[in-house]
């Protein structure tokens, strides 16, 4: 005789694993779907282009948006090329059974699960304290950095050590030297990882309030200079639903333009990387 | 350096299968080994490996697996120097260069002495840049120059006259033979002394190796060519010499070194014997 269906051995795995991303789909859309009906009522061109009024509750967010890209800025001009260095350096010129490499990639791995408060601490006591910057979108950018570099490194290390080692190979035996193979060879090649790593710092960055607060500040006014202090969109938020009473709706529609950002950078990075797939990489 | 061309050799029509020809090499000594060995992390791979190869020939390495016999091709190039923890002892005379010398330029030598892997490893790069890039690398700049090389190592492998129209497309399109082949271009276009190769049809399919044997068996007489083979009957086809190596007490060794002929017609040693009757191996 047959087995109820629902016991059936393969529909009650199918079932579970169904729900279970069904859950999952319903939090997120539940989340984004929250988010963007209570944004869009409020979000307009108005809204992205004027300063904030009111501490927050009027206007809009356009010097939020301001300092929120020239924090990122900072970030990623000191992360790309630092990380970039240190990526090439462990891939290609260490090995992974050297304890010198295992150790800094061990304290990178420690570093990328740091509570971002702890670097929020450190880039006060370091950059606006001892060096004396200040509370500054220079002083935040660089602690952003410092909070990024960890993902930064080891997702183009893990982006390097994936290539082929046959290029590597077949680039020394036919006589080339390591500087024109990593030049011409592997990094064109790893441009694909190193945008998904640039692409998950990014988005650690964006997104940061904790390590912000403590080192750029939440002044909202135009920044004039990098020493300026700055409010990031993330702290924007924190503050209008936490602090200002009736600023829920700016918070909402500031959300909505945080995460259209973070769809934004990552559909371009998607398209660059695919560009270079098939322009760079693949046909020249 | 120049090898006299012999036509018989350079007009083998790739499509023909090689009939054995006399030999087009020069009985003279231009790669020497003495008592080679060498060791990954303490762990010997062969030792005391003594054999010549001669200008212009085209030399197979056989034997079982493990026997050290691509480590020893590694040797000749000093592709070794890229593995951790390994260790060369005794002599390599490339001519009038010992290839261990610590002062030898080593990206000079590996010009001189291409090398072709058992996959085909083009680069992510148009059939031209992959060609070009070695080129540039090398010194050789002039674009009239660069093209004419460039052409007469895809015409040198046969591949001419299916890329010529697609030369700006990726490597990557090409099939695993036309790869293999453009690979072999590829350390021509260096015009080499010397080519090693590494089991350079076991990764294609039967037609496509059936090609890339016959351009092997072709560059014999202008190149002088060691090729590592798990494949005894193409051993017999198409090298002038055979080294046969032996795992023995767990580390390689060659058993028997000679002209093709006398290897399998009348091998000295018990385990070539058995080997090339495919009772051992």
């Amino acid at each position: 005789m047959n087995k109820p269906r629902l016991l059936n051995d393969s529909l009650l795995p199918t079932l579970a694993i169904w729900t279970v991303a069904g859950l999952v789909g319903c939090a997120f859309l539940w989340l984004i779907g929250d988010v963007i009906w209570q944004g869009t009522r409020y979000l307009s061109w108005e809204f992205l282009i004027s300063p904030p009024a009111n501490a927050g509750r009027q206007g809009g967010i356009s010097t939020i948006l301001v300092s929120t890209g020239l924090i990122l800025l900072v970030c990623m001009s000191v992360s790309l090329p630092i990380g970039l260095g240190a990526a090439v350096f462990l891939a290609e010129w260490t090995s992974v059974s050297q304890p010198f490499s295992q150790f800094i990639r061990r304290s990178l791995d420690v570093l990328a699960s740091v509570p971002s408060i702890v670097f929020g601490l450190f880039g006060n006591a370091f950059f606006c304290q001892l060096l004396g910057l200040g509370f500054s979108i220079l002083s935040g950018g660089l602690t952003l950095a410092c909070m990024v570099l960890p993902i930064l490194i080891r997702t183009t290390e893990e982006g390097f050590r994936a290539l082929p080692q046959d290029y590597r190979l077949s680039a020394s035996a036919l006589g080339l030297t390591k500087k024109s193979t990593l030049f011409h060879l592997l990094l064109p090649a790893a441009i694909p990882s190193l945008l998904v790593g640039f692409i998950l710092g990014l988005g650690r960055a964006i997104a940061e309030t904790a390590a912000l607060i403590f080192t750029s500040g939440y002044v909202d006014r135009m920044p004039e200079s990098l020493l300026d202090s700055g409010r990031a969109l993330s702290i924007h938020i924190y503050d209008l639903s936490m602090n200002v009473p009736g600023g829920d709706q700016a918070a909402y529609a500031t959300a909505l333009a945080l995460i259209a950002c973070l769809v934004m950078l990552n559909s371009l990075s998607s398209w660059i990387s695919g560009l270079w797939a098939r322009t760079r990489i693949l046909t020249t | 350096m120049s090898f006299t061309k012999k036509p018989e050799s350079s007009q083998t029509p790739l499509s023909q299968s090689p009939q054995k020809i006399a030999p087009c090499c020069d009985p003279l000594p231009f790669i020497q080994t003495t008592n080679l060995s060498l060791s990954y992390n303490h762990i010997p791979a062969f030792k005391n490996v003594s054999l010549t190869v001669n200008r212009g020939c085209l030399t197979a390495i056989v034997g079982p697996s493990g026997s050290g016999k691509s480590s020893f091709l590694m040797c000749i190039n000093r592709l070794v120097d890229l593995m951790p923890e390994c260790r060369v002892s005794g002599q390599i005379q490339l001519h009038d260069l010992d290839i261990l010398s610590p002062t030898i330029d080593v990206l000079q030598l590996r010009r001189r002495v291409g090398m072709i892997f058992q996959n085909p490893n083009p680069f992510p790069m148009s059939i031209h840049k992959n060609l070009a890039f070695p080129l540039k690398e090398h010194g050789i700049t002039a674009p009239t120059h660069i093209e004419e090389r460039i052409q007469q190592s895809l015409m040198d492998v046969g591949l001419w006259n299916e890329v010529k129209d697609r030369l700006q497309a990726s490597a990557l399109t090409l099939s695993g033979g036309q790869q293999q082949r453009l690979c072999i271009a590829r350390a021509l276009v260096l015009s080499p002394d010397v080519l090693l190769m590494d089991e350079p049809c076991s990764a294609l399919d039967p037609l496509s190796s059936g090609i890339v044997e016959d351009l092997i068996f072709s560059l014999r007489g202008q190149y002088t060519v060691v090729i590592v083979t798990h494949n005894l009957a193409q051993a017999r086809r198409i090298a002038d010499y055979v080294g046969i190596f032996w795992n023995q007490h767990h580390t390689g060794e060659l058993i028997e070194f000679g002209p093709t002929q006398q290897i399998f017609e009348n091998p000295q040693h018990e385990l070539t014997t058995a080997y090339i009757n495919g009772i051992r191996g």
